[in-house]
């Protein structure tokens, strides 16, 4: 095992498209040990995407089931994620290890579904909700390329919730 | 490293004060960090975050838009630098008819908990006949919500609004 080194803004790879993952092999675990290891070593985030790491691949990372009262499916490895539904909107504040002192406003989904591979390539089906389902949006964006910050809200409209999910990258 | 200055900028808005001023300050040699810019009333307001210089030669490099823009102008050298965020754990909205004294009588409340203001906006809507005064604070507290919630309901304050909420950043 060992503790990866994690990309910061404005290092390009961070808004870099990640390829699909093919090769459910023995390096993959390794590596899936490793970007866990990383996630932990940091402060407190409950999700990681391998291209935090420099490794254009579709594979991700969530874990909320330590946050309190919070419905969650526990320890999740998503390979090659795909978000199918989208549903309702929230405002939450997010955070990034990869946007080390900045924390911003971001609307998203209430409820999604998505459909994934597991470290072994077997497909897996997800509804999530809530906490959770941000958490998932948060990662997936990043291996389209895009940060917490290309979504980032004003902050003096928090009041006033915006009815817009737009999906890819904004402009 | 170059000291850092706050300015405090206010003038009746109209296009084109940040463009005007921020192009002075970076032809005078300085570089901008944090700042809040912000229509108010019919006024543009300006809290920024300069380094570099000193608050006479600031003041010496802005004198030219201030006095065709009609700006006033104010620069004091400040303690603080970059990155010492500090990310709320909780917010309070407050909305109801406006009278004198919300802003005082919430605060308050929220100070005696040791609470600590980290953002504060707040607008006046409805009508001039009908206002409405809506206040959103974001800060910093060691307290549970419910402790805060019931520290301003205590106040008794009739038709008023008051929701406290935890904020819980995401960290991805």
């Amino acid at each position: 095992m060992a503790r990866l080194n994690i990309l910061t803004l404005p290092d390009e790879r961070l808004q870099q498209e990640s390829l699909p993952v093919e090769h459910f092999d023995d390096k993959l675990q390794v590596f899936i040990a490793d970007l866990e290891e990383t996630r932990q070593a940091g402060p407190a985030a409950v999700g990681i995407a391998a291209p935090q790491v420099g490794r254009l691949q579709r594979l991700v990372i969530v874990d909320v089931s330590s946050r309190p009262n919070t419905p969650n499916h526990g320890f999740l490895v998503l390979i090659n994620p795909e978000i199918t539904h989208w549903e309702g909107f929230e405002l939450g504040r997010e955070g990034c290890l990869s946007v080390p002192d900045y924390t911003g406003n971001v609307i998203r989904a209430e409820r999604i579904q998505l459909h994934a591979q597991d470290p072994w390539g077997q497909s897996l089906r997800f509804e999530m909700q809530g906490y959770e389902a941000r958490a998932v949006q948060h990662e997936v964006d990043h291996l389209d390329g895009l940060l917490f910050v290309d979504r980032v809200v004003s902050r003096r409209t928090d009041l006033f919730r915006r009815k817009v999910y737009r999906k890819g990258k904004p402009g | 490293m170059a000291q850092w200055h706050m300015l405090t900028l206010v003038g009746t808005d109209r296009p084109g004060i940040v463009a005007e001023v921020t192009a002075a300050l970076y032809q005078a040699g300085n570089n901008l960090g944090e700042a809040s810019m912000i229509r108010l009333g019919g006024s543009f307001t300006i809290m920024l975050m300069i380094q570099g210089g000193s608050p006479g030669s600031l003041q010496t490099a802005l004198a030219p838009i201030a006095a065709s823009m009609n700006l006033n102008i104010h620069v004091d050298p400040v303690a603080g630098g970059l990155h010492q965020h500090q990310a709320p754990n909780v917010q309070v909205r407050v909305f109801g008819a406006d009278r004198a004294g919300i802003v005082a009588q919430v605060t308050g409340a929220l100070a005696a908990t040791g609470f600590n203001i980290l953002e504060l906006t707040s607008d006046v809507a409805g009508s001039a006949g009908k206002p409405v005064y809506i206040l959103h604070i974001e800060g910093l507290t060691t307290h549970p919500v419910e402790t805060l919630q019931a520290a301003i309901d205590g106040l008794g304050l009739r038709n008023l609004r008051v929701d406290v909420s935890p904020i819980e950043t995401l960290i991805g």
